[in-house]
């Protein structure tokens, strides 16, 4: 099945509208030749991922796309990048990198893309609309916009990303087919029980099993009594995306594409059902952390995905007017930090709180090194990349225990729902 | 499939372009188990760095790289373009199944100008006969011991 494609896309390859939109549409077409797709699609949106710093090379690029003349063609919001241009926090990154972090920044935001350097612009107004086409990187936000929001992506990353936007094509393949998002897969959490369902600390960990347990699978939740909040689903998809290629997952009775078991399985057996017991559950909760029963804590990490308004307002008020003790990263969005206005944000750093924004602690360098760290989180996902990417070891915990712990210097549990 | 081996070791096997690049000529790195470019293999070096990958310390630069399996990682392409850039690509890339987040890498590269190595596809059965051998890659062939 060869790849064709439309006059108009043809008419863009040979360079009608420029050499920039000419090079966007070759990387998206021989993408497309490779993955097997025998047309383009046209999208409605895209969220790129394209621009954090990893090498000089991906510099260049975009800044290639620049001098070409190339703009996108739909909307197209940021994710984090390598430096916070707030100034809120003070990123340790050197020259020469720090230079080519910023041109790279520069060059994303000349191509037309909004500065919204978030990894949950879905909180950041973009939602794309039931059943649209988009391309989204960052697998978080993969994560949210195909299952919460039930428009259609594949997990877009470096580079095809930017090409997708500027061509506003993308490949017909993968997740964009309804044939592809139906689950074959069923994740039975009736035995956690709603009370446990209902603690913030249990959606990272479901995720976390959810991740390892399925994989690149398409699977559906069973056994949720009632909805979340979309906060704890953006905890569970960011988790299950971290510990496995989890691109779409259905909820049912929650999610979009599964108001029942029978629709969310296209009305077919499930090829596995997977029944998640106690036990199971405390062996993911553990997993989460690496830190051997630790006797003190050298900083709190929150924020991945980026905390909404919401999450910002929740570590202010369990702050109350108490000082923290140790480094407290609050890594957000510049959506929230506008959305609780002055004042919180005040209160939150006369307190000891780093509010972190445009990128965060784990993708670049922003917490002290400290070989023998350890870090208190209650996210699923830095839980999973802190130890590799900042070398400390991490304890997992709830928003309000890592607030306790975070006042006195050692970890703090209130008892658990488990 | 018509294999068309020769005498005295001589071998050369017909191979499938997935990306069309400059032949290359190399000694065979064939690794033995799937590897992810992202955290598997050093943008500075070319060495693999993955702890757990059996041809761990070994390094791409140069080698005619044969690839059983990938581990997707949507930054795979950008590590490829990395060692483009600093010339520490292998001289040629086989590979068992397309993996178009890889491939990406080569595309952008020759987008960017950059030489770029030839990637064919070849069942990886027929990778094991190359171990240790100097071997040339074209847009339709993989051999081995032949004068070329």
């Amino acid at each position: 099945m060869a790849l064709e494609l439309t006059e108009a896309e043809r008419a863009l390859v040979s360079g009608a509208s420029g050499e920039g939109a000419a090079m966007a549409m070759r990387i998206v077409a021989e993408s497309a030749r490779l993955l097997g797709a025998s047309r383009l699609i046209p999208i409605a949106s895209a969220h790129i991922d394209g621009a954090l710093y990893h090498g000089d090379s991906g510099t260049l690029f975009a800044e290639k796309l620049v001098e070409g003349g190339a703009r996108v063609a739909v909307r197209a919001t940021l994710n984090v990048g390598a430096l916070d241009l707030t100034g809120c926090s003070h990123v340790r990154l050197a020259e020469p990198q720090r230079g080519m972090a910023r041109r790279m920044m520069e060059a994303y935001r000349a191509l037309g893309c909004e500065p919204s350097w978030t990894c949950a612009p879905y909180q950041a107004g973009h939602r794309p609309a039931f059943g649209a086409d988009v391309a989204w990187g960052e697998s978080n936000a993969v994560a949210f916009c195909n299952s919460v929001l039930g428009a259609r992506t594949n997990r877009y990353g470096d580079f095809l990303d930017i090409a997708c936007a500027i061509a506003g094509r993308a490949p017909d393949c993968g997740l964009h087919r309804p044939e592809n998002r139906v689950a074959t897969v069923v994740f039975d959490v009736s035995a956690s029980g709603a009370a446990y369902l209902e603690d913030e600390t249990a959606w990272p960990v479901l995720g976390s099993l959810y991740g390892r347990e399925i994989g690149a699978a398409v699977g559906v939740v069973s056994g949720v009594p009632s909805h979340p909040g979309e906060d704890a689903l953006k905890a569970f998809g960011a988790a299950a995306a971290s510990s496995g290629a989890v691109g779409l997952f259905h909820i049912a009775g929650v999610t979009p594409e599964a108001p029942d078991m029978e629709t969310a399985l296209g009305n077919r057996e499930p090829a596995m059902t997977i029944r998640v017991t106690p036990a199971m559950m405390a062996d993911a909760s553990a997993r989460l952390s690496t830190a051997e029963r630790p006797e003190h804590i050298d900083a709190v990490a929150v924020g991945s995905p980026h905390l909404s308004a919401d999450e910002l307002r929740a570590v202010a008020r369990l702050i109350g007017d108490r000082q923290l003790t140790v480094a407290f990263y609050a890594c957000t969005g510049r959506h929230a930090l506008d959305a609780v206005g002055a004042t919180l944000r005040h209160d939150l750093e006369r307190a000891g709180v780093t509010l972190v924004a445009d990128t965060c602690v784990v993708v670049t360098p922003i917490m002290r090194e400290l070989p023998k760290g350890v870090l208190m989180t209650n996210s699923g996902k830095f839980a999973h990349y802190a130890p590799g990417n900042t070398g400390y070891s991490v304890l997992y915990g709830s928003l309000a225990d890592c607030v306790e712990s975070a006042v006195v210097g050692r970890p703090v549990f209130a008892a658990s729902a488990v | 499939m018509t294999a068309a081996s020769v005498s005295s070791g001589e071998i050369s096997l017909p191979a499938e372009v997935l990306v069309a690049g400059t032949a290359g000529a190399g000694d065979a790195l064939v690794l033995t188990a799937p590897i992810s470019f992202w955290g598997g293999v050093d943008p500075k070096t070319g060495a693999i760095i993955d702890a757990r990958h059996p041809q761990r310390g070994d390094n791409v630069a140069g080698k005619v790289l044969f690839l059983p399996d990938t581990i997707g990682s949507s930054s795979a392409s950008a590590v490829l373009l990395e060692l483009v850039r600093a010339r520490l690509a292998p001289s040629a890339i086989i590979m068992h199944e397309p993996d178009a987040i890889l491939m990406l890498g080569l595309i952008v590269a020759r987008e960017m100008g950059w030489p770029v190595p030839v990637a064919v596809r070849m069942d990886r059965e027929s990778h094991l006969r190359f171990i240790g051998r100097q071997t040339a890659v074209t847009a339709d062939h993989v051999a081995a011991g032949l004068q070329i």
